[in-house]
């Protein structure tokens, strides 16, 4: 059954000597899914190999029923790294250009410009697209490199860390966004540390030292726990007991 | 398509960037007159011995410079590997760099070999536009080895570490401070090995003999080394990394 839009089975990955990834296996459908743990706990490699850019020791990743890094993915499947992979030397708009011609996105009809002016609204950058991105304060650096995932109207999203360091208000409108991304049928994977961000998600993945703990929606996980992060604490805690 | 976006993106940041956009374009010229200068007092025709052999060495020594820290600059910052998991081709990303330097290169030759000839009246038997032809060829030249040497290049510092590595002993060992066949043996042989020596070798018999067939030869020599070096350059390029 085609349900299944991110297929992993029994991921091994190893970086830098260290075991990444250890046996990782999940599935994940259309809407928002969180990807929480803290830092090194192999988000991040996760992505990557979802992504089909990171070296596999073993295991198999399928999107949308195909390999992983596959050719017909790659305008399927929108990334942002959490560090942001953007030209500094360009503006924001000269930037998505050049990423929208590299997706291939439609020139006729004006669809190109269309393109970029949605993805500038999407992150609110309405009044920097002309900016050179090295010029931007961080967070805005982050939205910008969020915008270049948002061209070519892709399927999948895979969300590094898209809200690190943002405000309040800004956080609000990026999740509203990724619901409203989900709406429209498509799935969103988006990580995160920061464990209040998970009541936001329709199902989250929590992760610890290269594996899955825990999975489920919210209101499964927390239980009858304070809260996500009370939860996540406990199951490590349960771990480190049994 | 993709080769002319990476290109038109490349020529956008050079031009952005007025100091390298200078040195790219003028300071070859600059350098050119200055060593006319040099020889403005001594007897017989020094510049026209060394001349030449400036013509083949600025355009190389400059492009390999630009390219290695532009390339290292993308992998390092996210760009390339973003690029790749998107359709780019490994051969559109090579091509649109190699046009885009390759054009910079066209008007670098056109101002460095305009001021020697018209300027400062280097001697040429040959057709000038073959000059012309081989500084471009050089220069792509130093745009094939930049890119490959920035695979092993973790910094910017590092990066331009290379120059001493890879650019100077060609520089002396091409011909132009000690004739080829004077050097020693195991020398000579090295140069052989060298491209710089050959488009030297080019350029010195366009102001000398002028045999075209020889010139072309020399020009086919730098134009396969330059092809390898794309090719090596291609194998550095990952889609997969640890």
């Amino acid at each position: 059954m085609m349900n299944n839009v991110i297929a992993i089975q029994d991921l091994h990955v190893v970086r830098g000597g260290r075991e990444a990834l250890r046996s990782v296996s999940l599935d994940v459908g259309p809407g928002v899914t969180g990807l929480l743990g803290p830092s090194g706990c192999g988000k991040s490699t996760l992505m990557r190999a979802i992504v089909g850019v990171q070296i596999v020791r073993s295991g198999g990743v399928e999107i949308l029923g195909r390999p992983a890094g596959s050719k017909p993915l790659r305008d399927r499947v929108g990334y942002v790294t959490q560090a942001a992979s953007v030209y500094d030397d360009l503006s924001v708009s000269e930037n998505l250009r050049f990423f929208a011609r590299v997706l291939g996105v439609q020139r006729i009809d004006g669809g190109l410009d269309r393109a970029i002016d949605e993805a500038i609204t999407a992150v609110d950058l309405d009044g920097y697209r002309d900016q050179v991105v090295g010029n931007l304060s961080g967070g805005q650096r982050s939205r910008a490199s969020l915008a270049v995932a948002l061209l070519g109207d892709p399927e999948v999203l895979i969300l590094d860390e898209p809200t690190v360091g943002l405000d309040p208000v800004l956080r609000r409108d990026l999740w509203a966004l990724f619901h409203r991304l989900a709406d429209a049928g498509k799935a969103v994977l988006v990580s995160s540390h920061v464990m209040d961000e998970a009541e936001r998600c329709d199902r989250l993945l929590l992760m610890r030292d290269g594996r899955i703990i825990a999975d489920g929606t919210p209101a499964e996980i927390r239980g009858d726990a304070r809260d996500i992060e009370d939860a996540f604490l406990r199951i490590v805690e349960g771990e480190a007991v049994a | 398509m993709r080769t002319l976006a990476v290109a038109g993106r490349v020529l956008t940041q050079i031009r952005r960037d007025h100091r390298t956009l200078a040195m790219l374009l003028v300071v070859p010229g600059l350098l050119i007159t200055l060593l006319w200068w040099m020889f403005q007092d001594l007897p017989g025709a020094t510049f026209d011995r060394f001349g030449p052999g400036l013509l083949a060495i600025f355009p190389f020594m400059v492009m390999f410079l630009v390219t290695s820290v532009t390339t290292l600059r993308e992998r390092s910052s996210g760009t390339l590997e973003r690029l790749l998991s998107m359709p780019m081709g490994k051969l559109d990303f090579l091509l649109g760099y190699a046009l885009a330097f390759g054009a910079i290169a066209a008007v670098q030759s056109a101002i460095a070999v305009g001021v020697s000839v018209g300027l400062l009246g280097l001697d040429v038997n040959g057709p000038v536009w073959l000059l012309g032809v081989v500084a471009i060829v050089d220069a792509v030249l130093g745009t094939a080895l930049g890119l490959f040497v920035s695979a092993f290049a973790a910094t910017e510092f590092q990066a331009v570490q290379f120059m001493p590595l890879v650019v100077v002993p060609q520089i002396l060992l091409c011909g132009l401070f000690v004739a080829r066949e004077n050097l020693p043996g195991v020398l000579e042989v090295i140069s052989a090995a060298l491209p710089l020596s050959y488009a030297v070798d080019a350029m010195q018999e366009l102001v000398g003999r002028a045999d075209e067939s020889a010139v072309w030869a020399d020009v086919g020599v730098v134009v396969a080394f330059a092809l390898a070096g794309l090719a090596l350059g291609a194998a550095t390029l990952r889609r997969r990394t640890a």
